[in-house]
C-alpha cells in the first residue's frame, strides 16, 4: 500500500496513503489528525525535526501511517468526525495510543525502506563523457528526484579521485571500471574492500591518432609507436594491449604505453610526445576539433558494449548507509535509462558542457553523444552506438577485466575469477534499482563477450588468458 | 638625474611589452584561409583553425585581454561547486597561504630563536634542517594525503612544511649574529635574559628575520598553486588545473598574470615591513 510513494514511475491513487478513495478526504484526515496527533507523541516519536526533506519524508511517512491506524480504529469518514467532536481529539488520541504503541509505530514508519541514512553526499567525477550519468543527475535533477542532496565533485584525476574516495572525502565516485577490483585486490593500492555498483557507460572510447599518421591504419606499422592511456588500471589500457597484441605487436616491448592525464594527451598530441592515444571523450573528439588527430576507430569496433567507467563506492558505505546507497544507484540507473535514449542525448549534451560540469565546447560533447561526428579525415560518420548507457553490471566483465590484469601481470598467482567479481560487481543491487525504477534486468549475472571476434567464456578464465600468444603470466 | 633615470627605465619597460605583445600578436595571429574547401557539413563540427587544415593556434593578446575583462566581471559569482569566480579561487588560495605561512611563522621564529641563542640545540637540529630543507613541496603531498587523510589540511601542512626553513633559518641567523657589545652592555647593565631577548636581541634581528619570512611567502605561494593543481577543489591552481582540462590557453595566461600579481603584492607587503624594522647602525 505504502510501497514505493515518492517515487515517481509508481502510480499513486486517489491519495497519498492510499487509504481513502480521494484526496480531498485524505486532506481531511491529515488536518484533523496533525492536531489529534502530535502534542501526545511529542516525546515519544523522534521524528518531528523539519531540518532536512528526509526528516520531512520521514515525518510524512510516519503520519500517513499513523492517519491510516487512527482510520482503521475510528471507521469511516462521518463516524470518525462525529466521534471525535463528541469527546475531543486529545482524548481520542490518548485513548488510541492506550491501546496501540503510537510512538513505537510511527518509529518503525521512520525507518521504512525509504529512510536515507544520509542526503548530503560529495560524488566525485572526472570531467570525460563516461560520467555523464553521474554529471547529469545533477542538472538534471535526478538525484534530487530521490531525495539526495549531491554535490558533483570535479576531480583533478584517477589517483586523486582514489585517494580521496579511500580517505572518505568522497562518499562515492565514478571512477574506471577495474579501479574497483584493484582496489579491493590491492593492486596499486592498500586492498580496501569496493565495490562498483553500476556501470555508467558501455563504448564511448576511440583510438586517436596524430594527423601525420593518416597512412597508417595497419597497427602492424605501430612499432615504436608512443601510446597515452588514461590510467594502468583501465579498460583503454586493456582495449589498447588488446588490439596490439591481435595485430602481432607486444605492447611491452613493440610500442610505449604511458598513463597520461585526457587532457594532457590531446595537448602531448600537439606537441609530437605521443603518436596516439586510447582515451576517454571528449578528448578523441577534442583532438579532431582543434585539427591535431583523427579518429582512427572507436573501441566498439573491438568489443560492442564494452564496459568503461562506472559509478563505485567502498562496501563499508553501501554497507553502513545502504538505503542512501540505493537511492544514488536509482538515480544513476534513471539517469542512464533517460541517456540510453537517443532522442535525449542533445538536451544532456547542453546540460553536462556547461562550465560546472565537463567544461568543454557543447559542439564536442554533442558529437560525442550523438554519434554524428567529424572523424578527422574529412568524413562525417554517423554511429549511433558510439557511446551508450546500461548500467547494469555483468560479473563476467569483471571475469574479462581480471584476464587481462593477469595476462598482462598486473596480479600474479591464483585468482578466484568469479568470488571476485560477485564480491566488488553489486549485479544484485544494480538489478534491484533497475526493477524498482520498473526496468527488467537480465536474469543471468554471467554471459559470454565477443571481442574482436574471439569468444570469451567467463567459465573458463584460465584457459583464455593461455589462449594468448602475447602475454606476462 | 634619479628621476630621469626611473623616466627612463619606466619608458624603457612600456617599450619592451609593446614589443613583446606586438610579436606575439602578429605571430598567433590565424592567416586567412587557404585550406582545402570542406564538406560544410563536416566543417560545422571542427574548430575554426580545423577547418583550415590548420591546428588551433595560441590566443592573441587581445583574446587574453577579452578573456581577462570578463573574469573581472564578476569575480566573486559562485555558480556551483565547479564553477567559481577567479576572486573566490584566489580567496580560497590566500587563506590556505595565510594559514601554513602563520603556523609556520608560529613555530619557525620561536624555533629559530632557540636555535640561535643555544649552539648546542644549533649543532642537533642542524643536520635534520639541512636533509628536510631542500625537499620538493610536490614530494610532501603524497605522503601528507596518505597520512592526513585530508586534501585540505594537505595543502596547508605542505606549506607549513615549505615555508618554515627560511624563517627558522634566518632567525637563528640573526640571533646568533647580534652584535657581541650589546649583548655586553645588556650583561653590564644586569638586564634579565627574557628583556634582553626582547628588547636587544629582537630588534637586532628582525631585519634578518623579516627577510626570512619574505623568502618563505614567496615559497608558500609557489607552492599553493602546485598543490591546488594536485588536489583540485578550489583555489587558483585548481583553476588553472580545470583550464588545461578544457584545453583553454587564454584562460591559463589569465591565471599566470593574476598568480605573479598576486604574488608580488605579497612580496612588497613584507618589504614594506622589513623597510619597518630596518635600524641605521
Amino acid at each position: 500500500m505504502l510501497d514505493n510513494p515518492y517515487d515517481a514511475r509508481t502510480s499513486i491513487g486517489g491519495c497519498p496513503c492510499g487509504a481513502h478513495a480521494s484526496l480531498s478526504e485524505h486532506n481531511s484526515v491529515q488536518a484533523a489528525f496533525a492536531k489529534l496527533t502530535q502534542p501526545p507523541h511529542s516525546d515519544a516519536a523522534p521524528v518531528a525535526e523539519p531540518a532536512s526533506a528526509a526528516r520531512d519524508t520521514d515525518t510524512l511517512m510516519a503520519d500517513l501511517f499513523e492517519a491510516a491506524v487512527v482510520k482503521a480504529v475510528l471507521g469511516a469518514d462521518p463516524s470518525r468526525r462525529s466521534f471525535l467532536n463528541l469527546v475531543g481529539s486529545g482524548t481520542a488520541a490518548a485513548a488510541i495510543a492506550s491501546v496501540l504503541p503510537m510512538g513505537f509505530i510511527r518509529e518503525v514508519a521512520a525507518q521504512a525502506p525509504r529512510a536515507l541514512e544520509k542526503t548530503k553526499l560529495d560524488v566525485g567525477f572526472i570531467p570525460i563523457t563516461c560520467s555523464t550519468p553521474v554529471i547529469m543527475a545533477h542538472p538534471m535533477g535526478f538525484y534530487s528526484k530521490h531525495g539526495l542532496d549531491v554535490n558533483v565533485v570535479r576531480t583533478a584525476g584517477w589517483a586523486v579521485i582514489r585517494d580521496k574516495s579511500i580517505n572518505g572525502e568522497y562518499d562515492a565516485a565514478h571512477m574506471l571500471a577495474p579501479m574497483p577490483l584493484a582496489i579491493s585486490m590491492g593492486a596499486g593500492s592498500n586492498p580496501l574492500p569496493w565495490t562498483l555498483g553500476a556501470i555508467q557507460n558501455i563504448n564511448g572510447q576511440a583510438i586517436t591518432l596524430a594527423t601525420k599518421h593518416r597512412d597508417k591504419r595497419d597497427p602492424k606499422d605501430w612499432k615504436g609507436f608512443r601510446f597515452a592511456v588514461p590510467f594502468d588500471y583501465s579498460m583503454h589500457n586493456y582495449l589498447l594491449r588488446y588490439y596490439v597484441a591481435e595485430a602481432g605487436l607486444d605492447p611491452d616491448r613493440d610500442i610505449q604505453i604511458r598513463a597520461v592525464p585526457p587532457p594532457e594527451m590531446v595537448a602531448n598530441l600537439r606537441a609530437d610526445n605521443i603518436d596516439g592515444f586510447l582515451g576517454p571523450d571528449p578528448f578523441n573528439q577534442r583532438a579532431v576539433f582543434d585539427g591535431v588527430g583523427f579518429i582512427h576507430l572507436l573501441t566498439r569496433e573491438l568489443w560492442d558494449g564494452h564496459p568503461c567507467c562506472v559509478f563505485a563506492a567502498s562496501r563499508d558505505f553501501t554497507q553502513k548507509m545502504p538505503n542512501t546507497f540505493q537511492a544514488l544507484m536509482r538515480s544513476i540507473v534513471e539517469a542512464a535509462s533517460f541517456a540510453h535514449n537517443p532522442a535525449n542525448r542533445k538536451q544532456i549534451a547542453e546540460a553536462i558542457s556547461a562550465q560546472n560540469y565537463l567544461n568543454q565546447p557543447v559542439t564536442v560533447v554533442e558529437q560525442v553523444l550523438s554519434g554524428t561526428f567529424a572523424d578527422g579525415l574529412g568524413q562525417v560518420r554517423r554511429v549511433p552506438e558510439r557511446i551508450d548507457f546500461d548500467p547494469y553490471p555483468w560479473h563476467s566483465m569483471a571475469v574479462w577485466m581480471l584476464t587481462q590484469m593477469k595476462r598482462w601481470g598486473q596480479i600474479r598467482g591464483d585468482v578466484n575469477y568469479t568470488q571476485i567479481a560477485e564480491q566488488v560487481f553489486l549485479t544484485a543491487d544494480a538489478g534491484r534499482a533497475m526493477r524498482e525504477l520498473g526496468g527488467a534486468p537480465p536474469a543471468a549475472t554471467m554471459r559470454k563477450h565477443t571481442i574482436m571476434g574471439k569468444e570469451f567464456d567467463p567459465a573458463n578464465p584460465e584457459a583464455y588468458i593461455a589462449s594468448f600468444a602475447i602475454r606476462r603470466s | 638625474m634619479f628621476a630621469s633615470v626611473r623616466a627612463k627605465s619606466a619608458l624603457l619597460s612600456i617599450l619592451l611589452l609593446a614589443l613583446f605583445l606586438g610579436g606575439w600578436q602578429i605571430a598567433a595571429t590565424p592567416t586567412a584561409g587557404t585550406g582545402p574547401a570542406l564538406d560544410p557539413e563536416y566543417a560545422a563540427l571542427l574548430g575554426a583553425s580545423a577547418q583550415q587544415g590548420k591546428q588551433t593556434p595560441m590566443p592573441t593578446p587581445v583574446d587574453v585581454g577579452l578573456r581577462i575583462a570578463k573574469h573581472l566581471e564578476a569575480p566573486f559569482a559562485d555558480r556551483g561547486t565547479n564553477d567559481k569566480g577567479i576572486g573566490i579561487q584566489l580567496a580560497y588560495s590566500l587563506a590556505r597561504v595565510l594559514l601554513g605561512f602563520g603556523l609556520a611563522a608560529l613555530v619557525a621564529i620561536p624555533l629559530g630563536f632557540l636555535i640561535g641563542m643555544s649552539p648546542l640545540v644549533y649543532g642537533a637540529l642542524n643536520p635534520f634542517i639541512q636533509v628536510l630543507r631542500p625537499i620538493s613541496p610536490l614530494a610532501w603531498m603524497p605522503l601528507a594525503l596518505y597520512t592526513i587523510k585530508d586534501s585540505a589540511i594537505s595543502s596547508i601542512f605542505v606549506i607549513f612544511i615549505c615555508s618554515i626553513w627560511p624563517m627558522l633559518t634566518n632567525t637563528a641567523f640573526g640571533v646568533a649574529h647580534v652584535r657581541k657589545e650589546w649583548l655586553n652592555v645588556a650583561r653590564t647593565l644586569e638586564v634579565n635574559p627574557l628583556r634582553t631577548a626582547w628588547r636587544v636581541i629582537l630588534p637586532a634581528a628582525a631585519p634578518t628575520i623579516v627577510t626570512g619570512m619574505r623568502i618563505s611567502i614567496g615559497i608558500a605561494w609557489l607552492v599553493i598553486v602546485a598543490a591546488e593543481m594536485l588536489v583540485g577543489g578550489t583555489g587558483i591552481g585548481y583553476f588553472v588545473w580545470n583550464e588545461w582540462n578544457n584545453l583553454s590557453i587564454a584562460n591559463i595566461i589569465t591565471a599566470i598574470l593574476v598568480i605573479g600579481v598576486v604574488g608580488m603584492l605579497l612580496d612588497h607587503m613584507l618589504g614594506f615591513a622589513t623597510k619597518l624594522v630596518t635600524y641605521q647602525e
